[in-house]
């Protein structure tokens, strides 16, 4: 905790020191200080357009997890579906998905739900991945076992298979959440009518740099928090999957 | 209990067939500790699987009290190399999978449960996860698995293989007692002379591949036995040598013996 802590705050300090030294002006590299008098300028504003992001990566985050788990459970129930579809996925996953940004807000307008789309679509599929790896990697012995005791194939993949599957699911959801944020981001800049996207392009066409640093740094506080916040809950439901990767 | 007449298995994979096992012939009565004995690769396992019903023989037949095994039975208990233990059940909920999967109850079951574990020595870990058990506490939590639907039959794939020398030793004690105890038809499968002499009524030598049996060497010594010092230090010795021959004894000989 030390160690991290000042590893930041020797970055800040350069930073603030190299815009003292070098008197460089605000609109080109706002100094923390700058920042931090921008936020306060506007505090309402600032939290109300990080609580539309939020709740945008929230909405996009659990419809992607809910369609993911899904997806990836019909996959590895039957080598059919998996053997038809999954190349149909890897292909549709390699389109960037910036690009369908403003096809998003032809489709389905400027609200919020082009925006939560593309949170869907840029986070649902590593949880895919990651899930269908986990899904498919029960230990040959775990498998024999569940066949020694007759376990009927819900037992097997209830009891068994989908537990097992549980830590690959949290890479899945760790990869996940960081990219709904992006996702979130990204739809309200093609479309900025409200979020932290949107006041990162106000800022910019008005030159307010500060105000676009503390929408930056508001961005990475969420990115954060939800990340950790993942942690603790794997941490909390999977005391085992630590010492099962060591 | 346990009888197997002709009993051939044959693998088929890409490079040709593999043919594990030929002509096995080999009945185990009620109660009896039968150690099969062989070299790597030589169908022991297979023969196990065979006798769980988790795969079918390609020639002759298997009975398991005086039925032909067709898939994996309740009274059959099946104990692997390792423990294979799910990792996110307590030692109790692991000990009670069976019952589960059987569709029965887990609370009557439960005292019998914590009897079995407290019997090798597991008192005051039941709600422990098995990371934070030793290789040994695990395979102990496997075989009271194996013990709690009190199987008629218990089929052992060298249990005790993966773990270190003293600890073996322990827990091939930990088996006699339980053997003795409750009295379950046993097929052991071990590279352990020591253990099969320690453990078994008899042991079938079985050859290499394809599997037959060479030879079922009857141990004629009385319980408990010990490693260590005792009276029958004599007896054992015997029978160990006997064991180390017919392993060694290869059917077209060599002429150097390594010994």
């Amino acid at each position: 905790m030390a160690l991290p802590a000042a590893g930041a705050t020797a970055a800040v300090g350069l930073w603030w020191g190299t815009t003292v030294i070098f008197g460089i002006r605000s609109f080109f590299l706002p100094a923390p200080p700058d920042i931090i008098a921008s936020f306060r300028a506007q505090p309402a504003y600032l939290l109300r357009e990080t609580w539309a992001t939020l709740t945008e990566t929230l909405l996009g985050f659990g419809i992607g997890v809910a369609a993911g788990l899904a997806i990836a459970m019909m996959l590895t129930a039957w080598r059919a579906v998996e053997r038809a579809t999954f190349p149909l996925l890897v292909a549709l996953n390699s389109i960037p998905k910036v690009a369908v940004a403003p096809l998003l807000v032809v489709w389905l307008g400027y609200g919020p739900k082009p925006k939560i789309v593309l949170v869907v679509l840029i986070c649902f599929f590593p949880i895919v991945v990651s899930t269908v790896a986990g899904l498919t990697s029960t230990p040959a012995d775990l498998g024999e076992l569940a066949r020694s005791l007759s376990a009927s194939w819900w037992q097997g993949y209830f009891k068994v298979r989908l537990p097992w599957a549980l830590p690959q699911v949290f890479v899945g959801l760790k990869l996940g959440v960081s990219l709904a944020v992006i996702g979130a981001v990204v739809a309200e800049i093609s479309s900025p009518n409200q979020g932290l996207g949107a006041v990162i392009v106000l800022s910019g066409s008005s030159l307010d740099t500060p105000l676009a640093f503390a929408a930056i740094v508001l961005l990475a506080l969420l990115s954060i928090v939800l990340f950790y916040l993942i942690v603790a809950l794997e941490r909390l439901l999977l005391p085992w999957a630590r010492a099962i990767s060591a | 209990m346990i009888e197997l007449a002709g009993v051939s298995r044959t693998f088929r994979t890409r490079s040709g067939d593999i043919e594990a096992l030929r002509g096995i012939d080999l009945t185990v009565a009620e109660g009896e500790f039968l150690a099969v004995i062989g070299r790597s690769g030589c169908g022991k396992s297979t023969l196990l699987r065979l006798l769980a019903g988790l795969l079918p023989p390609t020639d002759g037949t298997v009975l398991v009290g005086g039925t032909a095994v067709t898939r994996p039975r309740r009274d059959v208990a099946l104990m692997f190399q390792r423990p294979a233990l799910l990792p996110w059940r307590s030692v109790l909920a692991n000990v009670l999978l069976p019952v589960e999967m059987h569709g029965g109850r887990r609370a009557p079951h439960r005292e019998r449960a914590c009897q079995l574990l407290d019997a090798v020595g597991l008192a005051g870990f039941h709600k422990r996860l098995p990371h934070e058990l030793s290789g040994g506490m695990q395979q102990r939590v496997a075989l009271c698995r194996a013990l709690i639907q009190q199987p008629k039959v218990l089929l052992m794939d060298e249990p005790f293989s993966a773990l270190d020398a003293l600890t073996r030793e322990e827990l091939a004690g930990q088996l006699q007692q339980v053997h003795m105890d409750v009295k379950p038809t046993t097929v052991f499968v071990t590279h352990s002379i020591q253990e099969a002499v320690l453990l078994a009524d008899r042991v079938a030598v079985l050859s290499e591949r394809p599997g037959r049996v060479r030879h079922v060497l009857t141990v004629d010594i009385p319980r408990p036995r010990s490693f260590g010092r005792n009276a029958h230090l004599a007896d054992v010795a015997t029978c160990v040598a006997e064991l180390t021959d017919l392993l060694h004894d290869t059917d077209a000989p060599t002429p150097m013996h390594i010994t």
